[in-house]
């Protein structure tokens, strides 16, 4: 199959370090491929370009990268010898009335409001989070919840971004409402507003162990009452538990 | 005449209290339980044979696919996603390597494109015609089940013929497809649609006016375009509520601009209204695929992407119309080899939700034919 790669960098899960999350871990500091040969050969563009990142002044704590012409995707797979080359798009401001009006009325509680590739999204202060919500829905025409869920950056002080994916049927358009948490930071439930945030909510909890106010019944859904731990936390070690497991239960040592 | 007659073996005085007793019942269904479709296991409580609320106890398929993900890299992970939604493993590889493309900006080619409407339209009927035949055999209709599946087998051939595999396909790759069309693929296609229709009629002919059919499913499991919204029901449910919304009339995708085809619609959002939106739906999907087979273009399948594949830090939602509803995939880039967090918005999971509001003052009875026109995959369901 000849898609498929074959470096180790497909093999072998790049240690740690080198997943950590683009805000923190500090661009100039690019993830170390540990590829060799010709793997390496082809990853070179894209390695390079990093430092220029850096060079950048970061945008307060935004991903950020290289700015570039935006037809720019296949980067590596073109020979060393073309020009520099991007690596790929930039968030742009977004810039619409609706911004205007929720900048107007909540001034700095609206941290960000970008576009990327086309899609939109605010980062709003946690304390107004509930009441953006519900003006999106009441007053924006944002009637439909596509999605909660949750992403963790633990090398970040506020460690948890939460995400709402929201569809309008009447403009027939998307957007992101985003806010930043710290650990063990609650956050409103957004039940009142929207059905089905009831068992999407719940999965968050499940899986990142965010607690939500107000919720009608927050427990877990997919993993058994019992489960110990939050499996989609980055800092999450299935081996200790299974070690654990296996000495409670079997009075073994594990051979994991 | 005077004779007593000896009652006491009958103990009705003690009878009496337990037989009249009208606390409410807690009944368990599931999760070993044919008309669940899976291992879903739903609470009913229950006043005699009206059901007065549910619960339904989901997770036990949960693999963690989110967090394999995250230890996969991006073409690592795109056969894992045929896993989810088993019956429509080629809705979700297009949902994920159009995801994937989008984050790195890249386009299939056109060829490609065709390709990827044809075998996913194709999956569409397939996952529709495992929903008719499960959900007639939950109601009592066995003949169904059988010309499903016997015309579910030509699908399973093509894309046999096309990639080798019957069920999890993985037909996709990042950038297009990594096969092209085998010989005789168009004539195959042609060959179905045709084969195909006949088919449909009858399926319909044992059911649309059968009369046990329209008894169990007409005024079952109502549900209003508000409650839909509300409860963030999409696909087949929501059009048979009579919204009209489909993802790939409202923000096409792929190629689907190109073709001519109506969005089915429902009046009532009751059990037979969906019914007949999925009927329709599968004769749509053969006028796409008419459509899609006398138009392909010729040219590369695959777009230029690098081997190894990094896309630029960044996160990017996308979404593609199921057959089960909405399905969406929320990934953030960290710049590495592999996704730094993958979300699949499940369309069965957010669909199931819906069942407690469906199934309130209906009967026991009734609580099978709802799982079974929801038509949910317990594989997507707990990931």
């Amino acid at each position: 199959m000849p898609e498929e790669t074959k470096g180790p960098d497909s093999v072998l899960p790049p240690p740690e370090g080198a997943k950590a999350p683009a805000e923190t871990a500090s661009p100039s500091n690019p993830p170390a491929t540990p590829s060799a040969g010709t793997e390496a050969a082809k990853a070179a563009p894209v390695a390079e370009s990093k430092p220029a990142e850096a060079a950048k002044p970061a945008a307060a704590d935004k991903p950020v990268v290289p700015a570039a012409p935006k037809a720019a995707a296949p980067a590596a797979a073109k020979p060393p010898a073309a020009p520099a080359k991007p690596a790929g798009p930039v968030p742009e401001p977004w810039d619409s009335e609706l911004v205007t009006r929720l900048r107007q009325q909540y001034g700095s509680g609206i941290e960000e409001s970008s576009r990327y590739l086309g899609q939109t999204y605010l980062t709003v202060d946690q304390t107004i989070l509930l009441e953006i919500l519900r003006r999106m829905r009441d007053d924006e025409g944002f009637d439909y919840c596509v999605d909660i869920t949750a992403v963790h950056y633990p090398k970040r002080e506020q460690q948890f971004d939460m995400v709402y994916v929201l569809y309008s049927f009447p403009k027939n358009e998307r957007t992101r409402v985003k806010t930043r948490i710290k650990d063990g930071e609650h956050v409103p439930s957004a039940v009142s507003i929207w059905e089905t945030a009831n068992w999407l909510e719940r999965e968050v909890f499940d899986m990142f162990g965010i607690v939500f106010d107000g919720h009608p019944g927050l427990k877990r859904i997919l993993l058994p009452d019992e489960w110990k731990g939050h499996p989609l936390r980055k800092d999450y070690d299935i081996l200790l538990q299974d070690r654990e497991w296996v000495q409670t239960n079997l009075g073994i040592e594990s051979g994991q | 005449m005077s004779e007593k007659i000896d009652t006491s073996y009958l103990d009705l005085d003690t009878k009496d209290e337990t037989f009249l007793d009208s606390t409410e019942m807690v009944l368990n269904m599931g999760p070993q339980h044919p008309s669940t479709h899976g291992v879903l296991r739903v609470i009913l409580k229950l006043d005699g044979e009206k059901v007065l609320g549910t619960e339904c106890i989901i997770g036990y398929l949960h693999r963690g696919v989110e967090k394999i993900g995250e230890n996969r890299t991006y073409t690592m992970f795109n056969p894992y996603v045929d896993r989810m939604d088993y019956v429509a493993a080629v809705s979700n590889g297009l949902g994920y390597c159009e995801t994937v493309e989008k984050l790195l900006s890249v386009e299939a080619p056109a060829r490609a494109q065709y390709i990827r409407v044809i075998l996913t339209e194709l999956c569409r009927i397939s996952s529709h015609q495992v929903w008719l035949g499960t959900h007639a055999l939950d109601i009592g209709a066995l003949t169904p089940l059988f010309y499903a599946f016997r015309d579910r087998e030509e699908i399973l051939k093509i894309f046999e013929k096309y990639c080798g595999a019957r069920l999890t396909t993985h037909a996709f790759r990042i950038g297009g497809c990594i096969y092209e069309t085998y010989d005789g693929f168009e004539q195959d296609v042609k060959k179905f649609c045709t084969f195909f229709l006949p088919k449909l009629d009858e399926y319909e002919e044992l059911l649309t006016t059968n009369r046990i059919w329209v008894t169990r499913t007409k005024g079952v499991g109502i549900l209003n375009p508000e409650d839909c919204i509300a409860l963030g029901v999409t696909g087949p449910v929501l059009r048979a509520s009579g919204v009209k919304w489909d993802l790939r009339k409202a923000q096409p995708y792929e190629s689907y601009k190109d073709f001519d085809f109506e969005i089915p619609t429902g009046v009532n959002g009751d059990t037979y209204d969906r019914y007949l939106v999925r009927v329709a739906e599968m004769r749509q999907s053969v006028r796409i695929l008419q459509q899609a087979i006398e138009a392909i273009p010729t040219g590369p399948i695959m777009a230029k992407v690098p081997k190894v594949i990094k896309p630029p830090v960044g996160e990017v939602y996308h979404s593609i119309e199921a057959p089960k509803g909405e399905l969406g995939y929320f990934i953030v880039s960290d710049g590495s080899t592999q996704p730094y967090r993958v979300r699949v918005r499940p369309p069965s999971f957010v669909n199931l939700q819906a069942l407690d509001k469906m199934v309130r003052g209906l009967l026991v009875a009734d609580v099978v034919a709802v799982i079974g026109t929801l038509d949910i995959v317990l594989g997507e369901v707990d990931r």
